[in-house]
């Protein structure tokens, strides 16, 4: 299924000789990173620079009655204590919607809280001081008084009427609701032979980057300029804001991205805590530095998929999925993370639902409430990793219902791979996808009818395992359909700016950015395969604004597909560029020559001509030997965005293989396979990487994690002993296969990978746990899959 | 998460260290291997204001055999007892027990003597204490006490330890023949605080039990020496007899709820435990599954 | 209080605050920023250091107990070429992402590797279970603690 499309000279640039795409090459830059030597924001030190800690709230929901800074302003080695009110002189609160929400509302958010708190953990002041440990001394002596209000914990009865209304203003709790309706529903489950139902619950999870949150702000106000160090995904994004907020131009403000301890989308938002660094940095007139601390990342970094969803499918005997429907209900924070929202997850929820199916029957309700806790926003995967759990446990209980082989249920309803282009019933546009190819290669990875007999032969034996499919489809490539046409300055282009330099290599800059999924490795590959050089001469620049193309940076799994397209295109022009300095050197034509291993050759036999380290001598130091009229341009620009589908679709389909202890209720994962159609692979071992990173963070959301709140609006697992993430010990391998369906959107075919292991882990676990418990007639839908659940489920206790 | 400041003393010897803890009272906390103080200051959980740091009492070091016991010093680190050929031979459920205690960085710092002053009901070594029936050695300013472990563990935190005393090292009854040892944990992750354990001992002759200690521990405040074990020395041990065992542990056991477990997991797994642990000592897989 | 020890086999003298930690003070008074903290209560592994040649948790420890001490960090491992090879597997294997985690996963594998000999993957994971990595899903760093046990087994038979 691998296609290829041609350019005009017959070959596609993807078969030059010697090229790096399709080819697993270790990453350029590591020996920094495994010598301790990289540079994260946190290891940054600035002269004068100074720390900030922010004292929190510790309650959910309450007025602040008043901050008395005077003894905590006396203490060693403090700089200043600053409240909300002064610090809104310096920068402007914000609103997180976007336009394209219809109904999507919600309350100005300032850097830190006037009057009044409304999660715990949010700041209500900024202590400044020469270190971290100063300004936690001082904290403990700014004496906060609150007037505690009532706190909104459930957002089963947030929209009760006699529940307190958080922003009164805003007239209740609903921060958005979307409806859909396709084809006929009703009528579809009316003719359906069995009509299965269930309750999905979820935990809300969080990131847990090993780096937290890290930003150092540097105002130099003699050049009135403003250069801001953070873990950003977005720089361009945070440039814009920063500069909004802060009165400035985006011209005076630099946003700098070093190595970045992690991120998955938890450092792609806007946050009141960096906002307020920013800020301080303007106000005090020097560095600021602030790093989250463990407790702080819990209480403070974007949680995510904390979502209560029914849903309903219709099924025939013979198998046919007549319907889908869900009510889904998430309970965000009291604000809408800004500038991305956080309606967007539940908005992918409703897009997803079914989406591999054939159906046209869909109905979906989702409903976004406020509530007071922490904020919640996206967070890999957005959305897919709850759809899928829903579409995916549906029908295996379909299955089960009528008595159907999951693979066999699956066989009957995934939407044919000759189907496409195709449009889901929620309006998303299929370019290519290939759900029976991956089932089929599944499959045959697992031995899946090996296992089937495994799992009979030892079931006689009281052992209890269980096998769990899942398909998925993934959003990549987003164009401006996700966030620019709702208002929002998030770039949905990205460019790759190119130059040979004086030695024939090639210094390349481009606007996406690293956290370690190999974007750096990505554009080298590109560049090296399409121009003609080794890798090792290619020099990539990335994450900052001063350096790089204006674009959007890395997200949403559109590194490869769009920032990998802009290094192609650019790469191409700067090769023609050089063909003609070339020819004009050599007394030749363009089309007679080419580059491969670093020097023009004839285009026929291959013979070198002039190496690119000569050619670059010639044009910088000596033109006067050129022929007349020519003016060489070494440098090359290009930019990409999507313009035919608003997103680049991939599928993919997980299995879960597992063994679980009724007796005690704990689950061993034994193994796990994920087939992928990701489009052109550039390099095959991290785009695996990718998948298997994002599974291991789907197992964790499957059995592990969960932030905790009690009904006052406290998150009673802020650590790393009580809040689980997978360690080693419990995590299985992962077998990755591929099926390459390339768009046509671009040269480089290439659609993203990143988040494909995220969206379908859960649901293969949950579904092989309900495979592996048939015989007991139990279900379970709530994630995480804790001993507790299980023993509750078994009615053991 | 800096931990606030405090005044520091290495103590240059055990009566040292007694007179700077009697000097400081209760703002003074003992700094052993740090494994448990350190997260506690990080956190601000405590904030003691001295720091008595013993690790330089090599007087407190070492584990050696006298008569019919063994003597550990109470700064014995974790893997210092998965390493010692003294352990191995005589205490093997040390062994067992400690290689589940965290991972190998933490166990390379832990103390035995910390571990038993820092009394986490969810932890490992106080329980293996009981089912060795070992004697804790505390010494304070004017003398030394020698008490039996049963007695050490009083709630959570909370031991027989005051301000002013040290634990100096523990004494360990050497395995006489006959002596078979079991240990479980149920834990979410490796390492992990337990949310059920048992540490046992067991002397088996001809098929019976001539003794059993069973030692829970993450069930209760402290770890508890179950009375239920009688049930099953010296008597021919029957899945029905079994069962009765686990219907009086279930009586003797109230365990506490937390995010982890409830009470009424606790209590199965604890059951759960004890048929694992009484099939494993005597050999007979058929009592396994009597729990479920 | 004055401490003197040995980082990386190059003798230090300072003089620091009792609380200061061990993490705090290599990367803060030494700058030496490869140790990294991930949460200050010692369940990551992410500031994971070699004192006396036994790894600890440096945010556990105080930066005043390793008066006399010796400490290795992950520069000192790299510039001596003890883990060159573990390095090189794990630039093959991609065992790392965004790198955050692998000083101390390395100090961590590189302990387990002096110990035994032939350990198998269970026992790689079980040794590692104390390190926290988000990025890779471990089994990367499975395989490329794996692949250097083989080597150094084939190297020394």
């Amino acid at each position: 299924m691998t296609e290829v499309r041609p350019n005009s000279e017959g070959l596609s640039v993807l078969d030059r000789p010697n090229s790096y795409i399709g080819k697993t090459v270790p990453r350029p830059n590591l020996d920094r990173l495994m010598q301790g030597r990289g540079l994260y924001v946190s290891d940054m030190e600035l002269p004068r620079m100074a720390h900030v800690m922010f004292l929190r709230s510790p309650h959910a929901h309450a007025k602040i009655a008043g901050i008395d800074p005077s003894a905590a302003r006396q203490m060693p080695g403090v700089v200043a204590v600053v409240t909300g009110h002064e610090l809104a002189k310096v920068i402007t609160p914000w609103v997180g919607v976007l336009s394209h929400l219809k109904g999507l509302k919600s309350a100005p958010q300032h850097a830190i809280a006037i009057n009044r708190v409304c999660w715990q953990g949010e700041a209500v002041a900024a202590v400044v001081a020469t270190s971290r440990a100063l300004a936690e001394d001082a904290a403990e002596a700014v004496f906060v008084e609150y007037d505690a209000l009532d706190a909104v914990t459930d957002m089963r009865t947030a929209l009760d009427p006699q529940i307190p209304v958080i922003h009164p203003s805003l007239g209740d709790n609903l921060a958005f609701e979307r409806i859909l309706d396709a084809g006929k529903v009703d009528q579809a489950l009316a003719d359906s032979d069995e009509i299965v139902e269930a309750e999905f619950m979820f935990g809300r999870h969080t990131g847990v980057t090993l780096e937290p949150r890290a930003v150092v702000a540097d105002w130099n106000a003699a050049e009135a300029r403003l250069t801001i160090y953070q873990g950003t995904q977005a720089p361009h994004m945070v440039q814009n804001i920063a500069a909004l907020h802060l009165g400035l131009a985006e011209r005076q403000v630099r946003v700098v991205c070093k190595d970045v301890g992690g991120s998955f989308g938890i450092k792609v938002h806007i946050y009141a805590d960096e906002m307020a660094t920013y800020a301080l940095s303007k106000l005090l007139r020097r560095p600021i530095k602030f790093v989250a601390d463990r407790v702080e990342s819990f209480n403070t970094d974007i949680h995510a998929r904390d979502h209560r969803c029914k849903g309903r499918i219709g099924v025939k005997r013979d198998g046919t999925i007549t319907a889908f429907e869900i009510d889904d209900l998430t309970g965000i924070g009291p604000y809408s993370m800004y500038p991305r929202t956080s309606a967007i997850e539940a908005n992918q929820v409703v897009n997803l639902v079914g989406g591999p199916y054939v159906t046209r029957n869909y109905r979906a309700r989702a409903r976004v409430v406020f509530q007071n806790k922490n904020v919640m926003c996206q967070y890999r995967a957005v959305g897919h990793p709850i759809a899928c759990s829903v579409t995916e446990g549906l029908v295996d209980l379909a299955a089960a219902r009528i008595g159907m082989d999951p693979v066999e249920i699956r066989r009957r309803n995934l939407v044919p791979d000759d189907a496409y282009p195709c449009t889901s019933p929620s309006g998303l546009r299929f370019e290519q996808l290939s759900h029976h190819a991956s089932l089929g290669k599944l499959l045959g990875m697992m031995d899946y009818e090996g296992l089937r007999a495994q799992q009979a032969a030892l079931r006689k034996n009281g052992i209890h395992r269980g096998i769990g499919i899942a398909s998925f489809i993934e959003v990549t490539n987003p164009s401006a359909a996700f966030y620019g046409v709702g208002g929002a300055r998030i770039s949905s282009q990205d460019g790759v700016a190119l130059r040979l330099d004086a030695q024939g290599a090639v210094i390349c800059h481009t606007s996406i950015t690293e956290q370690g999924q190999g974007s750096e490795s990505l554009t080298a590959q590109i560049v090296g395969s399409v121009l003609g050089i080794s890798m090792e001469r290619v020099r990539v620049i990335l994450g900052d604004t001063d350096n790089t193309p204006y674009g959007g940076g890395t997200w949403a799994s559109r590194g490869a597909g769009i920032g990998g397209e802009a290094a192609l295109q650019a790469t191409k022009i700067l090769r023609k560029n050089i063909l003609d300095v070339a020819a004009a050197i050599l007394q030749s034509t363009a089309a007679e020559l080419d580059i491969a291993n670093n020097a023009v050759v004839n285009a026929g036999d291959g013979a070198p001509r002039i190496e690119l380290e000569e050619l670059a001598r010639i044009v910088y130091f000596r033109p006067d030997t050129l022929p007349p009229g020519i003016q060489p341009e070494l440098m090359a620009t290009r930019h990409f965005v999507p313009r035919e589908y608003p997103f680049a679709f991939t599928n993919g389909v997980q299995a879960s293989w597992l063994e679980v202890d009724t007796e005690t209720g704990f689950i061993k994962l034994l193994k796990h396979w994920v087939v992928e159609d990701c489009g052109t692979i550039i390099n095959p071992q991290l785009v695996d990487e990718q998948i298997r990173g994002g599974v291991v963070q789907g197992l964790g959301a499957a059995l592990f994690e969960k932030c905790v709140y009690d009904e006052r609006g406290q998150l009673t697992n802020a650590n790393m002993a009580d809040y689980l993430v997978p360690m080693s010990g419990e995590m299985p391998d992962i077998d990755v296969g591929h099926v390459v369906s390339p768009t046509l959107e671009s040269e480089l075919g290439a659609k993203g990978a990143g988040e494909a292991g995220t969206a379908g882990a859960a649901a293969a676990v949950a579904n092989a746990l309900n495979d592996a418990l048939a015989p007991f007639g139990t279900i379970v839908t709530e994630i995480p899959l804790t001993p507790r659940v299980i023993l509750t489920a078994l009615g053991r206790i | 998460m800096k931990a606030a400041a405090f005044a520091y003393a290495r103590a240059t010897s055990i009566s040292n260290a007694l007179e700077l803890l009697a000097a400081h009272g209760d703002k003074a906390k003992v700094l052993s291997g740090g494994q448990s103080l350190m997260p506690a200051m990080n956190l601000r959980l405590i904030s003691p204001e001295f720091i008595v740091d013993i690790s330089g009492l090599d007087e407190l070091r070492g584990i050696a055999v006298r008569a019919n016991a063994l003597t550990i010093g109470a700064l014995t680190r974790h893997v210092d007892l998965l390493r010692s050929p003294e352990i191995a031979a005589h205490a093997p459920l040390l062994a067992e027990a400690v290689a589940h205690v965290a991972h190998p960085a933490i166990r390379n710092r832990g103390t035995l003597g910390g571990s038993l002053a820092q009394a986490d009901p969810a932890s490992e070594l106080p329980a293996c204490m009981l089912a060795l029936d070992a004697t804790i050695i505390i010494r304070g300013e004017r003398a030394e006490r020698r008490i039996a472990a049963a007695e050490f563990f009083k709630g959570i935190y909370e031991t027989a330890l005051s301000a002013n005393e040290l634990l100096v090292a523990v004494e360990v009854p050497i395995a006489i023949s006959g002596s078979a040892h079991f240990f479980h944990e149920f834990a979410r992750r490796h390492g992990d605080y337990a949310i059920a354990g048992l540490a046992a001992l067991a002397i088996v002759e001809g098929g019976l039990f001539k003794d059993l200690r069973l030692a829970f521990f993450a069930v209760a405040d402290r770890p508890v020496l179950v009375k239920a074990a009688d049930w099953l020395i010296n008597v021919d041990v029957t899945p029905a007899l079994v069962s009765d065992a686990l219907v009086a542990l279930g009586e003797e056991l109230s365990p506490h709820e937390d995010q982890q477990a409830s009470s009424a997991m606790r209590r199965h797994l604890a059951k759960v435990l004890l048929s694992r642990c009484v099939s494993a000592l005597l050999g007979r897989p058929e009592i396994k599954a009597v729990a479920s | 209080m004055s401490i003197s020890l040995h980082v990386n086999g190059e003798r230090v003298d300072a003089h620091v605050l009792p609380r200061l930690n061990l993490a705090d003070f290599l990367r803060e008074h030494l700058q030496l920023t490869g140790t990294h903290v991930g949460c200050e209560h010692g369940f990551c592994g992410a500031c994971t250091v070699r004192v006396n040649g036994e790894i600890v948790r440096s945010c556990l420890m105080l930066a005043v107990q390793t008066h006399g001490a010796s400490v290795q960090t992950i520069e000192g491992l790299s510039d001596t070429g003890e883990i060159a090879d573990l390095q090189a597997a794990f630039r093959d294997r991609n065992a790392l992402q965004c790198g955050y985690c692998t000083p101390g996963m390395l100090m961590a594998a590189q302990d387990l590797l002096k110990q035994e000999a032939a350990p198998d993957r269970e026992r790689i994971r079980e040794h590692l279970s104390g390190n926290y990595c988000r990025c890779t899903g471990y089994q990367a760093i499975v395989d490329a603690v794996e692949t250097t046990a083989k080597a150094r087994n084939g190297r020394s038979s």
